[in-house]
């Protein structure tokens, strides 16, 4: 009997090449014993949403430092919408000012998370996410 | 079955969904196989393999652009390995497929091995299935490539790509991990580089020396770079020449029997195998893998003991 493994999709969306960060959790998580798709540098929001939908994740990581957040992430979450993976939790971290946080949250941004962050905390983070969902 | 009628009527969610059901819960295989089998069988499927580096998700990346020009629809299944120690992995292949994430005529699945040791996941035949069934012509599938045993490839696709690169001594390798065996087409990549020439020749060498008396395909060897998308006619070219080769020979007809076969074989030793175990009693197994270990039992005798569960069957016919 095969194991059900969480998979999570992350993604750099936009023009931004500050990759280290992205690369940094996607280890992480595998570590954590996820499988994590990464799909590497400028990424539409268009191509983040259609990845999500092929490959089935159970999460979207979004990885950004480029200050472009606030008009991408409304675009990714109506696209996967539209694909009917609204209930997907999307998680964030990145370079965002902590006044921008509530709003995202309040879009369905389910977390976000600055520099320093450690990853057991993002791992602890998506056990619990999951666990309510 | 809905979600099955929702894949036959191109939903690609529902393909998604399927895939995921396969590939945690085999239990589920044969109720979902039994809706959609019969509607699979039409793409043709080619194996990619070669080291890790070499350029197979770069190479699929470009022959799959070219074939979607011809108007035929891909889908591409990319296996990467399973850490052993976390459980995790970590599926980067679609990095080089990026241009190919938004066209509606491709679908890309990236798979861990979970365990496998074949260069593949034990889903991965029936997830080439689901694309089948979606109505994908041509399917690749991308091996691990680490260099092992690759051999199922060759059961599970109707083309083998052996892609080597020059300087890496991936030539000797391939013998070495038995690819050349199974290669229907080299493709030495990386040709903007020193040494192309060389590995050609090199092949060309080898496949003198170990081609069986009258075999009637030879492997092509074909240069190409895969990063400037040169090269990439010739290889599609020869993709389809092979496929015609496999339908006039017969051989085609002969590879999906073999498959069938071993997969026939794979699906009832499992069974029993499962079943077997069911059968025992709690911490029955372990006892007797100890009284092994402690040379108070032999293997034969375990084993001839646990047959016996299974009454004529178990019996030596
Ligand atoms: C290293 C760096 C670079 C490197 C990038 C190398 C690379 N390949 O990544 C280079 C030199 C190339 C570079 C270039 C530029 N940079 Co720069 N760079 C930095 C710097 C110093 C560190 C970033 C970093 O790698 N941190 C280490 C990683 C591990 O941390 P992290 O990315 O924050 O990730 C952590 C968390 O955020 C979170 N996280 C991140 N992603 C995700 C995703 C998920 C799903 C989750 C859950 C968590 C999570 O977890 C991680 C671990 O804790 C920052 C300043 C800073 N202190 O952040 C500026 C910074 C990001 N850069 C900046 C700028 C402006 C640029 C440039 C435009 C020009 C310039 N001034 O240098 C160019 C643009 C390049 C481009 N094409 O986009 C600004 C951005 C300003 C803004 N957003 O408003 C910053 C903030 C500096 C500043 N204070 O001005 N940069
Ligand atoms: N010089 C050169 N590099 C290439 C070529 N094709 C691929 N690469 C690079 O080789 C690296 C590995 O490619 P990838 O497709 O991921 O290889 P894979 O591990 O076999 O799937 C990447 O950095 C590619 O850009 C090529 O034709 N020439
Ligand atoms: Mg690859």
């Amino acid at each position: 009997m095969a194991e059900r493994k969480v998979r999570i999709l992350i993604a750099k969306p936009g023009l931004d090449g500050h990759d280290r960060g992205a690369k940094v959790v996607a280890r992480a998580l595998r570590d954590a014993g996820l499988e994590v798709i990464y799909t590497g540098l400028r990424q539409t929001p268009e191509m983040i949403a259609e990845t999500a939908l092929q490959e089935d994740v159970d999460l979207v990581g979004l990885s950004i430092l480029s200050g472009a957040h606030m008009t991408l992430f409304p675009r990714i979450l109506k696209l996967l919408q539209e694909k009917g993976l609204g209930d997907i939790p999307v998680l964030a971290g990145g370079i965002i000012p902590d006044e921008d946080i509530p709003v995202l949250r309040e879009m369905g941004i389910a977390g976000v998370f600055g520099p320093g962050t450690s990853t057991q905390e993002i791992a602890e983070f998506i056990n619990q996410t999951l666990k309510r969902a | 079955m809905e979600i099955v009628e929702r894949l036959l009527a191109g939903d690609r969610r529902a393909a998604a969904r399927l895939m995921s059901l396969i590939e945690n819960d085999t239990s589920q295989a044969p109720r979902l196989m039994a809706a959609l089998y019969s509607h699979t069988g039409h793409a043709h499927i080619v194996g990619v393999t070669g080291s890790p580096g070499t350029g197979k998700s770069t190479l699929v990346s470009e022959l799959t652009k070219k074939i979607r020009a011809q108007g035929e629809k891909v889908g591409i299944v990319a296996v990467d390995p399973t850490s052993p120690f976390s459980g995790g992995a970590l599926l980067g292949d679609r990095i080089r497929m990026q241009e190919l994430s938004t066209d509606e005529g491709v679908f890309i699945r990236s798979m861990a091995t979970r365990g496998s040791l074949g260069g593949l996941a034990r889903a991965t035949g029936d997830v080439v299935k689901v694309l089948d069934a979606l109505g994908q012509d041509l399917i690749f599938i991308e091996t691990v490539g680490a260099g092992q045993s690759e051999v199922e490839i060759a059961r599970a696709a109707h083309t083998v790509v052996v892609v080597v690169a020059p300087g890496l001594g991936d030539e000797i390798q391939a013998i070495k991990a038995g690819l050349f065996e199974i290669a229907d087409l080299f493709v030495v990549n990386k040709a903007d580089r020193e040494g192309a020439e060389g590995a050609v020749a090199t092949l060309n060498y080898l496949l003198d020396m170990n081609q069986a008396e009258g075999e009637r395909w030879r492997p092509p060897i074909l240069k190409m770079v895969a990063i400037r998308g040169e090269g990439v006619e010739a290889v599609v070219d020869a993709l389809k020449g092979h496929r015609g080769y496999l339908k006039k020979s017969g051989q085609l007809e002969l590879r999906n029997r073999e498959r069938s076969e071993e997969e026939v074989k794979r699906i009832i030793e499992e069974a029993l195998w499962g079943r077997l175990l069911s059968r025992l009693e709690e911490g029955e197994w372990e006892r007797m893998m100890l009284r092994i270990a402690d040379r108070e039992l032999d293997p034969y005798a375990a084993a001839e003991k646990l047959l016996e569960s299974w009454g004529d069957l178990g019996k030596e016919g």
